[in-house]
């Protein structure tokens, strides 16, 4: 496999790490005033994401590194045309991930000032992503508002069914809840924006709608997407049978689906007017990359799947 | 004002404010994993105590450091499209590596190690803490392996407009970025040393007061200890509670520190100066004032007073070597580079050279005294524990004005020879765009800065937790302490 190839999959494999990692957190922080109830079951919320938040948006941050380093260009056009929306998204990050780190450390007045910042951060935050990479993927508002709307009430579900997953007592009972309330208003928004993230993806906004023109021009995205809207569906009746694993499971795989579609398109055209070639580091760096990436990504997987096990407890009130 | 000077400013601004955290997550990380180390290898309560004291002040600045960081990332390809398309070949990888070696260890290893306290074996927590500090510290090698390249670009080519690697040993290995890691890493334990220094010696004042004030109004019950401090949630400990020899280790520990790092920061600027001497001619040049090339430079610490010979003999180890002049830099450079102005702003790169060494100096100076004052258990003087408190600010003005030298004195080039400023921007951003980052980064940045001052201040002056869970709940206390009390091993549990 051509280098240029192995370090898009891998920057593909980091962005949809970082989605389904902070995915959830972003949930249970925009969750926090509508769930929790008092201040007790506020921190147990926020104790399931508390050891691991930071380390999940890391994946962030390698990501957008590896994009600096394997396709400069890129990272470069990217960031540049989507301006004013990452000032947003740095804006939200830098609010939340303060919030987070000193709400323990406050009068009780300023805990509530930075548990206004968790929500408000994660939301914004968690919304911005689906309108920069919807706008990315067709060009237009319309598409950058469904997209916003769709990677939020996505992670808002992911985080209610971790929440189910990871507290006890009636945090869980009523994360089940929430979860299904939320998965009303996730399902219909799926079925519009999948089939047109699918469109986009295969052929570009232009091309043939779903159907057998549409598959035979390129089948991955359409697989993926109808993969994800699988997955989702899925984890609701999961959800449902209180199955709380499963349906993390299953609302990981429509989320890491739901980014495989995204990045199937953006292997076409990673901007617009720019193919991935061009946009590529050259294969001395991108040979060094690869090696150094393969020495320390299966120690970085193991120390941070070993914090997910010693954190692996149910969280009590 | 154009786009351009609105991008330099924001990036200035977002730069030198990240870096007021960074110093201190760096020293301070490492002082934190020595206490607790010590705790470990002694079972001395007053190590566990000061590491929780720290840790907790530690956290509250680690935070600033790590947001303030994304910006940093980001704003390369927002603000210098040109910059990164440019350099990303070679200047990328350190900064992927720095993610891949460093932030991860660092993030990861310190969510353990706050939540870990009643989780994990006694010496898997301690390596938690030392693995994150490693972290810290190896990030900074690698954001100052890529700075470097800037400065004195190496194991690259330019072909088809852009710089392409071939030599990653040769970038990982550049003199200027092997002066600057330990010139850098050791100026961050001059800030951390400072404000534990700082810290220590507030808390041994506010004891004395607190023993006079006992003495003096004996039978006065109810006499406020100390004027202005707030006693910690949870049944606090009082002044006494934490005894003065708590305070006189860490203020040694920190003289120690502090002192060591003033040396390796004033050898690696000695190495850091002869190289900017080769690679740089114009930012010595600059941060001298010296107009002309002459042989056997002067040095004039201020200006009007000269020392003869000083500047080659600091820039070259030799009192008769030739340093070159600004304004003859500045007609080579036309010649070679085309006509252009190729010098930085003089009076700024003069002065905070001066700021740096005088206030870094000051600083180390400060804790060689104080290890002198304090030696072989000699209380420290009332006076020098007063002048501890300038510990604080001292080494964190000169790291920024380290930085101001080297970043101004590069100027006008983002990588020197090779790409200019004005040529690095990125040309689709519009003034307006600039304008409305700068405002939100600015606002955002100052709201937190009061908000993490006050955080600091409130911590440093409730003091440390009690040593022991008092018995039973004391009366004020909410369900919140009461659960703080039970878990005395969870001191930085957060929610």
């Amino acid at each position: 496999m051509e280098l240029t190839t192995v370090w898009f999959l891998a920057i593909a494999v980091l962005w949809t790490g970082y989605f389904v990692l902070e995915g959830f957190d972003f949930g249970v922080g925009a969750l926090l005033g509508v769930l929790p109830r008092g201040r007790a079951e506020r921190g147990q919320a926020l104790e399931t994401i508390g050891p691991v938040w930071d380390g999940n948006e890391v994946w962030l941050i390698t990501a957008v590194g590896a994009m600096f380093a394997a396709f400069p260009a890129w990272y470069a056009g990217l960031l540049s045309s989507f301006y004013l929306p990452l000032v947003a998204v740095l804006a939200g990050l830098i609010v939340r991930g303060v919030a987070l780190e000193w709400r323990g450390k406050v009068t009780a007045r300023e805990r509530r000032l930075c548990d206004a910042g968790i929500m408000a951060g994660s939301a914004l935050t968690a919304s911005l992503w689906g309108v920069i990479f919807g706008h990315l993927v067709s060009g237009t508002v319309t598409a950058a508002l469904l997209g916003g709307a769709f990677s939020l009430s996505l992670a808002v579900l992911h985080g209610a069914v971790f929440l189910g997953l990871k507290t006890a007592g009636p945090l869980r009972a009523r994360a089940r809840g929430v979860a299904l309330a939320v998965s009303a208003g996730v399902l219909p928004v799926a079925a519009l924006v999948l089939p047109a993230l699918a469109r986009a993806a295969s052929t570009g906004p232009g091309g043939p709608a779903a159907g057998a023109a549409a598959w035979a021009a390129n089948p991955l995205p359409w697989a993926t997407a109808l993969g994800a809207m699988v997955a989702l569906a899925a984890a609701v009746a999961l959800v449902w049978r209180r199955r709380e694993g499963w349906a993390f499971t299953a609302t990981a795989a429509a989320i890491a689906l739901t980014s495989a579609t995204l990045f199937a398109g953006l292997w076409r055209a990673p901007l617009p007017g720019l193919t991935l070639a061009e946009a590529a580091s050259g294969p001395y760096t991108l040979g060094v990359l690869t090696w150094i990436a393969l020495v320390a990504l299966p120690f970085v997987l193991a120390y941070q799947g070993w914090t997910y096990w010693v954190f692996r407890r149910r969280v009590t009130a | 004002m154009d786009a351009l000077d609105l991008a330099r400013w924001q990036f200035g601004v977002t730069t030198v404010y990240h870096f007021l955290f960074v110093p201190l997550t760096i020293g301070l990380g490492v002082f934190v994993a020595g206490l607790q180390t010590a705790w470990h290898r002694t079972g001395r309560e007053h190590y566990l105590r000061l590491t929780r004291f720290f840790g907790k002040l530690f956290l509250i600045n680690f935070a600033m450091g790590v947001v303030t960081g994304i910006v940093q990332e980001f704003q390369f390809g927002m603000n210098w499209s040109e910059y990164s398309t440019f350099v990303g070949d070679v200047f990328g990888a350190p900064l992927a590596l720095e993610a891949l070696l460093a932030f991860f260890l660092e993030s990861t290893f310190l969510g353990l190690w706050i939540f870990g306290w009643d989780r994990l074996p006694k010496r898997v927590h301690l390596a938690c803490i030392w693995a994150a500090a490693i972290g810290s510290n190896l990030s900074a090698y690698f954001i100052l392996a890529a700075n470097a390249w800037m400065k004195h670009p190496v194991g690259y080519e330019v072909t088809g407009g852009r710089a392409r690697m071939t030599d990653i040993g040769a970038v990982l290995t550049n003199s200027t970025a092997l002066a600057q890691v330990p010139h850098v890493i050791a100026a961050a334990f001059l800030v951390a040393g400072g404000f534990v220094i700082a810290v220590s010696a507030y808390w041994i004042l506010r004891e004395r007061r607190a023993d006079a004030a006992s003495r003096d109004g004996a039978g006065t019950a109810g006499a406020p200890a100390a004027p202005g401090a707030r006693s910690p949630a949870g049944g606090g400990p009082g002044p006494r509670a934490a005894g003065p020899s708590m305070w006189r280790t860490s203020l040694r520990a920190a003289l120690v520190m502090t002192a060591i790092a003033g040396v390796v920061v004033a050898g690696s600027g000695d190495l850091s100066a002869r190289l900017v001497h080769e690679q740089q001619p114009m930012k010595l040049a600059a941060a001298e004032g010296l107009r002309h090339d002459e042989n056997g430079a002067p040095f004039s610490p201020v200006p009007g007073v000269e020392v003869p010979n000083l500047l080659s003999l600091l820039a070259a180890h030799d009192p008769r070597a030739r340093v070159q002049g600004v304004e003859d830099i500045q007609r080579r450079y036309a010649e070679q580079f085309g006509p252009g102005d190729y010098t930085p702003n003089v009076p700024v790169v003069y002065w905070s050279f001066r700021v740096m060494i005088v206030f870094g100096m000051a600083a180390a100076s400060l804790a060689a005294l104080g290890l002198w004052l304090t030696r072989r258990r000699r209380p420290a003087p009332a006076w020098f524990a007063r002048a501890c408190l300038w510990a604080l600010p001292l080494p964190t003005i000169a790291v920024i004005a380290g930085w101001l030298l080297s970043e101004i004195g590069r100027q006008p080039w983002t990588v020197q020879g090779e790409l200019l400023t004005a040529a690095s921007v990125s040309p689709g951003v519009s003034l307006g765009e600039v304008a409305t980052s700068l405002a939100v980064f600015t606002l955002l940045y100052g709201a937190l800065a009061v908000a993490e001052a006050r955080l600091l201040v409130r911590h440093v002056k409730a003091g440390p937790a009690p040593s022991a869970p008092p018995p039973g709940a004391e009366p004020g206390t909410g369900p919140g302490d009461a659960r703080a009390a039970t878990a005395p091993l969870a001191p930085t549990l957060m929610y």
